[in-house]
């Protein structure tokens, strides 16, 4: 990336396609908010039995991503979880 | 062969009515009989953008409702006779027509006219159904703006939706200036971001105030966006015709030496 890229990046015409584009991945999933509410709190129920989760700071959302042969670009579920601290042992006992 | 085509963007103000008039303009301007339906019922508009306001006696709603015969209610345009408009009614509101109705109207209309274009109200509801239930394609016009894109890429899903695949895009209203500075996106993003087959480019130029001021359509006039008009008009016949540069005319000297070349 060239100098002047780095500045062109941050023009608002860009700023605008990136948040469009990020805009448009969740419109298009149908996703409203209560159902990513929904999946979320589900998240943190299951991963809270192995390891202590910050529930405030998780985020999750839907985002694009290169499929796995490189060809083309599809949805992804995207969460982002900071770990407090890793339980030991086998949570199901 | 008649073809339906409907002008919709989801968004209000992006030009639908302006798009309208000026294709349907551009369309009777290449011999073709064309027929522009006003589908806004209770905001009509494109009377007015076509200088048509005054001969208005009976519209759309009173032709659903047989209260008027067809030939009635249609008005020719002031200088193409092989053009006519359908006007919408001003004092009802849209649940006054079902899709149905209009895919009876439009099938009466198919006999006559090679081009039926309806001019969508802005929005998703009741008058959007009503202006896509007989159309066979769409143009869907857009700006290059986050929420008018953002609208526009929601009103491609609910045509799909509805069967309909043959979807052309138009970008109004770009500022090649701003798009060179790096402050709007540019057509190529605008096409990148919503994956559908572009058939033209507006520049975003104030002929076309003027043009409305008048109730004149502009299309084909010397002007940039006349000129862009026009070829959009020519592709939808299936002509070719390469992209207009939009790039002329628009530093600040060239476009003070455009103001000295008119008149």
């Amino acid at each position: 990336m060239g100098f002047f890229d780095f500045f062109a990046k941050n023009k608002s015409g860009n700023v605008a396609k990136d948040r469009l584009k990020l805009l448009l991945v969740s419109d298009r999933a149908n996703c409203s908010p209560e159902i990513m509410e929904a999946i979320k709190n589900d998240i943190i129920k299951v991963i809270s039995k192995y390891m202590d989760v910050d529930t405030e700071a998780l985020d999750i959302q839907i985002t694009q991503t290169q499929s796995e042969d490189g060809k083309e670009v599809v949805p992804a579920l995207f969460a982002n979880i900071p770990i407090k601290d890793i339980k030991n042992g086998n949570p199901n006992k | 062969m008649s073809e339906v085509i409907v002008i919709t963007s989801g968004k209000g103000g992006v030009g639908k009515t302006t798009t309208s008039a000026n294709l349907g303009t551009g369309l009777a301007m290449l011999h073709k009989k064309v027929v522009l339906i006003d589908t806004d019922i209770g905001l009509r508009n494109l009377d007015v953008v076509m200088g048509l306001e005054n001969r208005i006696v009976y519209n759309l709603v009173d032709v659903i409702e047989g209260s008027c015969r067809l030939s009635q209610a249609l008005i020719k345009d002031k200088r193409y006779p092989n053009l006519q408009l359908l006007p919408s009614a001003q004092t009802r509101d849209k649940s006054s027509v079902s899709p149905e109705q209009m895919k009876k109207l439009i099938e009466s209309l198919k006999e006559e006219f090679d081009y039926i274009l309806l001019d969508c109200p802005a929005g998703i509801e009741q008058g959007f159904k009503n202006a896509i239930a007989g159309a066979d394609r769409a143009v869907v016009v857009t700006t290059p703006e986050v929420s008018a894109i953002r609208d526009a890429d929601r009103i491609i899903g609910l045509l799909e939706a509805n069967d309909i695949h043959h979807i052309d895009l138009i970008v109004n209203r770009i500022r090649m200036d701003m798009v060179k500075r790096g402050d709007m996106m540019s057509i190529e993003d605008v096409i990148d971001i919503l994956a559908v087959h572009l058939i033209g480019a507006v520049p975003d130029d104030e002929h076309i105030v003027i043009s409305t001021n008048q109730g004149e359509p502009l299309t084909g006039s010397d002007c940039l966006s006349g000129q862009a008009y026009m070829n959009i008009a020519r592709r939808i016949t299936g002509e070719e015709v390469p992209m207009l540069d939009l790039n002329v005319k628009n530093g600040f000297f060239s476009r003070l030496a455009g103001v000295f070349k008119k008149k």
